[in-house]
């Protein structure tokens, strides 16, 4: 049940780890200043999401492992996060696409996380909820002011919600650690979210005067360890320096 | 392709216990909406029970500081232009 939980909280927490740093890493190049600090601070927000889980999580292991640990001492096989969070920054377009088509997702998990048995997940949901809902306005916003925007910006978006598209329907599958914490009644049955989801989704989609995506061949994969080859890179970046220089005080 | 036009917007912000909008000052929006977006991330840092409004800047018609002299220089030897004969009690508050 422990190791279930660890593993389990790990799973959501991943997601707004790898998302922060993603977005972190367009810190200055944002396509005009404001757009630039909201960007970094949505980031802000989700590591700092990441941070509560991960203190929560080094409590289940006793000491064992510190938050640190947990996020700079895992290799690519044992992040859980979806693939969707892990895709570059190719352009502002895919940048905002990948962030609304995981906002939307975010915040129907966190209000339903509010509801788990739970308590240290209901606070941290109740915290991080308000911050969720501003992200999916943001992304949301921007999805339609590019989609219906020019015929340059309608174009780049439909090319980022075609290459992002697969990578959807692995948010609302469960690994068996979620499967155990459904039944307690602490994890959310993302199952559960995704005819929500893809109403929701399509219809921002449609005021955006975008096409909706018939793909019916979706990756997944994450959520077990097996990551696109964009993961590697990413953590060597990340955790370049605790690699170095294991055990620091910082 | 025309550059989208990011016309300068004024920040007003009321903050929690704050009696009045203030000045906080200015930002580049696209439209209304991102200008209060913006402003929330660049001046209120999302605390609770603000208000903010914002104007685009061209809305906005200033004193022109050639007439200052007319507008803000009251003839100081007529005593009775200030309101300073009153006690004003205590419970009267911002003033």
């Amino acid at each position: 049940m422990k190791n279930d939980l660890y593993n389990y909280i790990l799973g959501i927490a991943d997601n707004s780890l790898i998302l922060g740093q993603r977005l972190g890493e367009l810190c200055g190049h944002g396509p005009n200043l404001e757009t630039d600090i909201a960007l970094t601070n949505i980031s802000l927000d989700l590591l700092g999401q990441t941070r509560s889980y991960f203190q929560y999580a080094a409590t289940l292991v006793e000491g064992e492992k510190t938050e640190d640990d947990i996020a700079f001492m895992r290799t690519e096989r044992d992040y859980k996060n979806v693939l969707l969070v892990e895709q570059p920054n190719t352009h502002f377009g895919f940048v905002i696409m990948r962030q609304f088509l995981f906002d939307v997702y975010h915040l129907q998990f966190m209000k339903k996380l509010q509801q788990s048995k739970d308590e240290t997940l209901v606070a941290i949901a109740n915290k991080g909820i308000k911050e969720v809902s501003y992200h999916e306005r943001f992304s949301s916003d921007w999805v339609i002011r590019l989609g219906d925007g020019t015929d340059e910006s309608r174009e780049k978006m439909q090319e980022a919600v075609n290459g992002l598209w697969r990578y959807t329907n692995e948010l609302f599958q469960l690994t068996e650690a979620d499967k155990a914490m459904v039944s307690e009644g602490i994890a959310v049955d993302v199952s559960t979210l995704k005819d929500e989801y893809y109403a929701k989704v399509s219809e921002v989609l449609k005021e955006a005067t975008l096409t909706i995506p018939d793909d019916n061949y979706f990756q997944k994969g994450g959520k077990e360890g097996i990551h696109t080859e964009h993961m590697g890179y990413l953590l060597a970046d990340m955790q370049y320096m605790q690699r170095s220089y294991p055990n620091m005080k910082w | 392709m025309s550059k989208k036009k990011w016309p300068l917007w004024e920040v007003f912000v009321r903050s929690k216990n704050g009696l009045e909008h203030r000045h906080f000052g200015s930002l580049h929006a696209a439209d209304a909406e991102m200008a209060l977006e913006n402003a929330r991330d660049v001046y209120t840092r999302r605390s609770e029970g603000v208000s903010i409004w914002v104007v685009e800047s061209s809305n906005i018609t200033a004193s022109n500081p050639a007439d200052n002299g007319e507008l803000f220089e009251p003839a100081q030897d007529k005593v009775y232009r200030h309101p300073t004969f009153y006690n004003l009690p205590d419970e009267v508050k911002h003033m």
